[in-house]
């Protein structure tokens, strides 16, 4: 059974992969002899031509250092960098481009959170709720931060579908909870977690929240005033930006009072010897000369994303999964981990006894690109008692033919290892 | 295009479904865990080693078909076998299937010569050298976990 890759839906008219995937141009690579098939969109997403030419542009035509510059093309490239910022903005529904900062990407930006929110606001015996299915990048600025202060950390437990124990959650709270930074899409399991609830759980003991949104901004809509949440991380490459910037949303009220967390340049408002004060908000946290063409390369993926529309992204990918699933559900000797009710379009599993490893070895050689490991989420692992995982990411660029081949391959895994 | 079958051979398919030595060694004079952070994957190498003179060895942990089946052949083949002999062989080992080109008269490796394939894969020469790392650090009265990052290897 092949399923059309032409989707007829209800509220959007159809996408057309086929176009889609010609704004692709590595899409168009063989590896091995075998056109490549790329599953590895959790990891990074493929750059779309426009992306690539907007760099391109930048460099071509109006490179330049950005603000405080009279000339020509330090004007263009400040608005073009400033620009960025309001299309980011407007992607997460802020309500000022004052909340946006520009970071290197997520995990920059819960160190930043970590160093000037976390230093000021959280002190000895404090507790950071956390949740099992964190991103290492979203565990390890919190363990640095508790041996500096002598916080601590309080975790929210999974259930084996890969699903968050929310009355747990609840339980977590106490008067020394200062905070709770949490992973809005896993990228080991795929799961979606209740955001909005868990926000209104944390709010009503005075908590503040992170969000980890790395996973999450490039498969659905992210609006940072519905979900109420303080703080919104999230990395340009994931979406079909660049890799090295990304973007940290805080609630102005928060950003307002938050200490600088790297000194510098562009981040002052006037310097002596004896004392330095610091720029407005957001520049404040931008120290030193930013990556400039990435940022503004970050703003026109945005726009692409939203020329096809998060809505259709999301239906067209969990299409995707839900083609993967049913095929997982009948394949020899194949276990699903994560199985949440909500998903993004990740599939993480395990083939038999054979190694993660193994697996993504033989299916490079078919052409298929997986990742296979720990996903950056041991604790994940340790939960599973698995060493590691094979995992399948999709992006809406993925047809359903390339499903098929990914499971036609994994016999060939099963056939090497049934020697 | 790299033919599958030379990496996973017969062998390979066999040491990692039945590892040989797969044990822990409650008398060891040696023990020391080898790690490969990138992939989360661990083994701990045992030896007995007398008067210079490896006399066992085991192993135990959890790996790729590659990482279990070199540990497997590499405690296969230390019994009897002097420290000085088994650096030289590490050494010839390494060289072995880190070579650009195929390297000759390799005799002397004997079964581990069915490691040889991993040579066109170069994302998986760490699995085969895990074990060879830890025995090496072993054998130099380190008790310290060996990573396959250390940028010493």
């Amino acid at each position: 059974m092949m399923v059309s890759d032409v989707e007829a839906t209800t509220t959007a008219p159809a996408l057309d992969i086929d176009a889609l995937r010609r704004d692709f141009p590595i899409l168009q690579r063989r590896i091995h002899g075998k056109p490549l098939v790329y599953f590895d969109n959790a990891a990074t997403s493929q750059k779309p031509q426009v992306v690539i030419d907007c760099l391109d542009n930048y460099y071509k035509h109006y490179n330049s250092n950005i603000h405080r510059g009279v000339h020509t093309l330090s004007q263009e490239a400040t608005a073009a960098y400033e620009g960025a910022r309001h299309k980011i903005q407007h992607f997460l529904n802020a309500k000022s481009p004052k909340e946006i900062v520009f970071v290197r990407g997520t995990t920059e930006a819960i160190n930043l959170v970590a160093n000037s929110y976390g230093r000021t606001n959280i002190g000895q015996d404090d507790e950071i709720i956390l949740s099992e299915m964190e991103h290492h990048a979203n565990i390890v600025p919190w363990q640095l931060l508790c041996e500096q202060t002598g916080a601590k950390l309080k975790i929210i437990p999974i259930n084996d579908q890969g699903e968050l124990l929310l009355d747990k959650y609840a339980e977590l709270f106490t008067p020394k909870t200062k905070l709770v930074a949490i992973v809005h899409v896993s990228n080991a399991l795929g799961t979606i977690n209740p955001i909005q609830s868990m926000v209104k759980i944390a709010h009503q003991h005075g908590v503040p929240v992170l969000v980890d949104g790395a996973q999450a901004t490039p498969h659905m809509k992210v609006d940072v005033q519905a979900l109420d949440c303080d703080f919104y991380t999230l990395s340009s490459h994931k979406m079909y930006g660049p890799t090295g910037v990304g973007a940290l949303y805080v609630r102005q009220s928060i950003l307002e009072d938050m200490p600088p967390y790297q000194g510098g340049g562009e981040m002052i408002q006037w310097v002596t010897f004896e004392k330095t004060t610091f720029n407005e908000i957001p520049f404040r946290f931008e120290a030193g000369t930013m990556p400039i063409a990435d940022a503004i390369a970050f703003g026109t993926a945005i726009d692409y994303l939203q020329s096809i529309g998060l809505d259709r992204i999301s239906q067209r990918e969990q299409a995707l999964l839900h083609y993967a699933e049913q095929q997982a559900a009948d394949f020899p000797g194949l276990r699903i981990i994560g199985t949440a009710q909500h998903k993004a379009s990740i599939l993480s599993f395990l083939l038999d006894s054979i190694h993660a490893h193994d697996v993504g070895t033989i299916l490079d050689n078919e052409g298929i690109a997986i990742r296979t490991g720990h996903h950056c989420a041991m604790p994940v692992m340790q939960h599973f008692h698995v060493p590691a995982t094979a995992r399948a990411s999709f992006s809406f660029y993925n047809t359903f033919a390339e499903i098929d081949q990914l499971f036609e391959a994994l016999h060939k895994v099963r056939e090497v290892f049934a020697r | 295009m790299s033919d599958l079958r030379e990496l996973y051979q017969e062998v390979i398919i066999d040491h990692n479904r039945h590892p040989r030595n797969f044990y822990k060694m409650e008398d060891a004079t040696q023990q020391i865990d080898g790690i490969n952070p990138l992939c989360g994957d661990k083994i701990t190498i045992y030896l007995k080693v007398v008067d210079n003179v490896i006399q066992e060895a085991s192993f135990q942990g959890t790996g790729c078909a590659i990482s279990i089946a070199s540990a497997s052949l590499m405690t296969d083949s230390l019994p009897g076998k002097t420290i000085q002999f088994v650096e030289a062989i590490f050494k010839k080992f390494h060289d072995f299937i880190t070579a650009t080109d195929k390297p000759t008269n390799t005799e002397e490796l004997g079964k581990l010569n069915v490691l040889g394939g991993v040579r066109d894969y170069p994302a998986r020469i760490k699995c085969a050298t895990l074990a060879w790392h830890a025995l090496h650090a072993a054998l130099n009265e380190s008790s310290e976990p060996v990573s396959t990052e250390d940028k010493s290897l």
